[in-house]
């Protein structure tokens, strides 16, 4: 009978309902969600049947916010309250990002290295701010496909964010209204969406050339989990370089260059980006430009000419995919799979440059715009809960190794950094010295190799191992890890079947504040503890000297002493016993020398008393020959 | 008729009732189910019914219709570990047979 858990009311009775859950892909450019229906993941669209939102929010005065395509004619109108890629300004002040904020018309208010705000007609907005506003459009496309509100959502980050730019998205969401069930790295993303999860391990290339960033990800797939071991790329190329190379040659073709306004270069511009798009499936395409002013241009445009206009763009970023194999450590040759992502890797030519550099087809076969929304959509299916158990992938993974000390004092790993969690890991290990009884063992947290550079977690002991010779014992080490990153580690001796076990909780064990004010407080009490320890050491010594004094009272008091001094010697005695018991240490260390000045005549005299009875009866050549013999 | 809550039981319904801040008591049945006949039934209550029969562990309150009561007669709800599951575990004595999922068993 297996376990159970208590359930809501009534819930037991009937079916779990299945909870909605969608994948979103918040992106510089443009945005989208997936989720799971039947089975399959797709990716939703809107009304107009658009699956892509354009990141770009609108700000207006006393009316709602525009997202979207609404927003687009927003950038020319009204490009100060019009607000796109917001994306690479999450998580980041205001000192990073100067460079870029400089090439926007946006007014930026920061003060110090806070994330700064962007100043609109509808008060300062913060980068997160605006993500949140794109991320609300999208969760309520995916209610209304799945009939109510989500419970739960992935979204996607690129796999280099830091930390801040992390936190900075997921409380994007968090305004979003949304419950967050995870932050998935862009590549992976893609991969899950691949299913290389589901395939066996290997190391894979994420390309991805959006519409203004480009990024490469090696991702190494080992044990159900996808670590990114190293991405590069250039934040400031994408398709819409692309389309800018074609545009610029129409219009030099043309001779109208430099003397067109606003409104004709973004006419030339989705001309660009048509003839483009249509050429990555024809051979030649004919493109019709007609400005504002009547001036009419027309010509043929074949895939070669196109080719040839883009071609120096699409070299720049075979320079980052060197650069991250080399971070990687990794050889063309042991990569499995490059996967593409993106829009413009639908240009042929992207995908010839890609596959002859890692010379291997790279896939294309799941829509490159959708794929990393899709990846994060049956991530956030199985996280929520509407998969069984078996299926369960890219679980919390624990971030440093957990093993135990090892003779030399060196770390053996059991469980390395990345293992998904929960899992139980054993291995045995054996007795050093011939009839060893007892073992210690030391459970430590890290990645170096001695023990000292390594977090030590908890220390126990085994024993009654059976004597044996040295190497012959068995002893299984089992680590185990439950769900909530709880450790616990026992050892067992086979042949005795003895057994002990300690529980650890790694990732919790002291909390930053804790730590904080243990060390606080060893520098306010340093001067306690170490009085504490001067008056304890005293004490120790006021205990020797009574009991000695005492001791040679019994032997010799009567012999040696007259009952002046005797009757001295024990009140100095009692001054002292009176003081130990007091925490005066200056007046105690005062007493001890005291006594010991005191009763300095009766150790004189029991010296000479024992020297003289060793001496008695003998020649002093007895003492001599005894030396000789 | 009678059931019983081990110590360890106890002590998880209680902190499973506080950390959710509200219901009554916890509820045990049965429910026709699985492969094999009868399923358990474990969950909060917030309100019994008139015909439901409460036992009180610590303070502790369980409620069971009396059809299932039947079902549970000298049952021992028990909260155990094994291997990296923990959940509840019904010892009831009535148990002829158990399916192999686990789900379900037939008296």
């Amino acid at each position: 009978m297996s376990l159970l858990q208590i359930s809501e009311p009534g819930q037991s009775l009937t079916k779990p309902p299945r909870r909605r859950a969608a994948g979103i892909d918040l992106g510089t450019t443009h945005s989208l969600v997936a989720t799971v229906r039947a089975g399959q993941a797709l990716a939703l669209s809107d009304d107009d049947g658009n699956v892509l939102l354009p990141s770009v929010v609108r700000y207006r005065q006393a009316q709602p916010v525009l997202v979207g395509s609404a927003a687009l004619d927003g950038q020319i109108e009204d490009p100060l309250n019009t607000l796109s890629s917001v994306k690479r300004f999450m998580g980041r002040g205001l000192s990073e990002v100067d460079r870029l904020a400089q090439q926007l018309p946006y007014q930026f208010v920061a003060e110090g290295d806070e994330m700064p705000r962007i100043h609109t007609v509808a008060g300062d907005i913060s980068p997160v701010q605006a993500s949140a506003e794109i991320l609300r459009v999208l969760a309520e496309r995916a209610g209304t496909a799945l009939g109510g509100e989500l419970d739960g959502v992935v979204i996607t980050v690129p796999a280099y964010f830091d930390d801040a730019q992390r936190q900075a998205t997921s409380d994007a969401a968090k305004i979003a209204g949304l419950q967050v069930l995870r932050l998935l790295s862009e590549p992976t993303a893609a991969a899950v969406a691949y299913g290389l999860d589901q395939g066996a391990a290997g190391v894979h290339v994420v390309y991805d050339l959006g519409g203004g960033t480009f990024d490469v990800s090696v991702l190494r797939f080992s044990k159900g989990v996808f670590e990114v071991l190293a991405t590069a790329g250039n934040s400031a190329l994408g398709g819409d370089d692309l389309d800018r190379a074609i545009a610029e040659w129409m219009l030099a073709e043309a001779g109208f260059a430099d003397d067109i306004g606003h409104a004709d270069i973004r006419r030339v511009l989705a001309l660009a980006r048509q003839a483009k798009e249509s050429l990555s499936d024809e051979e030649e395409t004919r493109v019709e430009l007609v400005l504002t002013d009547g001036r009419v241009w027309s010509a043929l445009l074949s895939r070669s000419q196109c080719q040839q206009l883009i071609r120096p763009l699409i070299e720049q970023t075979l320079a980052p995919c060197r650069l991250a194999l080399q971070d990687a450590g990794v050889a063309l040759s042991e990569i499995s799979e490059v996967l593409m992502v993106g829009g413009s890797t639908r240009v042929p030519l992207v995908r010839e440059l890609v596959g002859e550099f890692f010379s291997c087809q790279p896939h294309i076969d799941i829509d490159p715009d959708k794929v990393v929304a899709l990846g994060a959509a049956i991530q956030a299916d199985i996280l929520i809960g509407n998969k069984p158990d078996s299926d369960m992938l890219l679980l919390d993974v624990i971030p440093l190794s957990l093993g135990l000390e090892t003779m030399g004092g060196l770390m053996e790993k059991v469980i390395p950094k990345n293992t998904t969690i929960p899992v139980v890991r054993a291995q045995e290990f054996t007795t050093y010295k011939d009839g060893q009884t007892a073992l210690s063992i030391h459970v430590l947290q890290g990645e170096r190799e001695l023990i000292a550079d390594n977090r030590s977690l908890a220390r126990f002991e085994l024993r009654g191992i059976p004597p044996m010779v040295a190497g012959s014992a068995r002893i299984r080490v089992s680590f185990q890890v439950d769900a909530d990153g709880l450790l616990s580690v026992s050892a067992r001796e086979e042949t005795e079947g003895v057994e002990s076990h300690i529980q650890i909780k790694p990732s919790y064990g002291l909390t930053d504040d804790e730590v904080e004010s243990m060390l606080r407080d060893s520098l306010t009490y340093a001067r306690e503890d170490i009085d504490q320890r001067r008056l304890r050491e005293r004490q120790l010594e006021a205990d020797q000297t009574l009991e000695a004094l005492a001791a040679a009272l019994m032997t010799d008091g009567q012999r040696l002493l007259d009952d002046d001094e005797r009757q001295q010697l024990t009140q100095a005695a009692d001054v002292l016993r009176q003081l130990r018991a007091g925490d005066d240490e200056a007046a105690l260390q005062q007493a001890i020398e005291n006594l010991e000045r005191e009763s300095a005549t009766f150790a004189q005299r029991r010296m000479d008393d024992s020297i003289r009875r060793a001496l008695a009866g003998h020649d002093v050549n007895d003492f001599l020959s005894n030396d000789n013999a | 008729m009678a059931i019983t809550l081990t110590d360890a039981a106890v002590k998880h319904v209680r902190g499973f009732l506080d950390k959710r801040g509200k219901g009554e008591g916890l509820r045990l049945g049965v429910k026709t189910s699985g492969c094999s006949g009868l399923a358990y039934v474990l969950e909060v209550f917030e309100q019994a019914d008139d015909s439901d029969v409460i036992f009180e562990f610590d303070e502790i309150k369980v409620a069971i219709d009396p059809k299932s009561l039947v079902y549970l007669d000298g049952t021992e709800l028990d909260y155990r570990k094994e291997g990296l599951n923990e959940g509840f575990k019904f010892n009831n004595p009535n148990e002829q047979a158990s399916c192999g999922c686990g789900e379900s068993f037939t008296v």
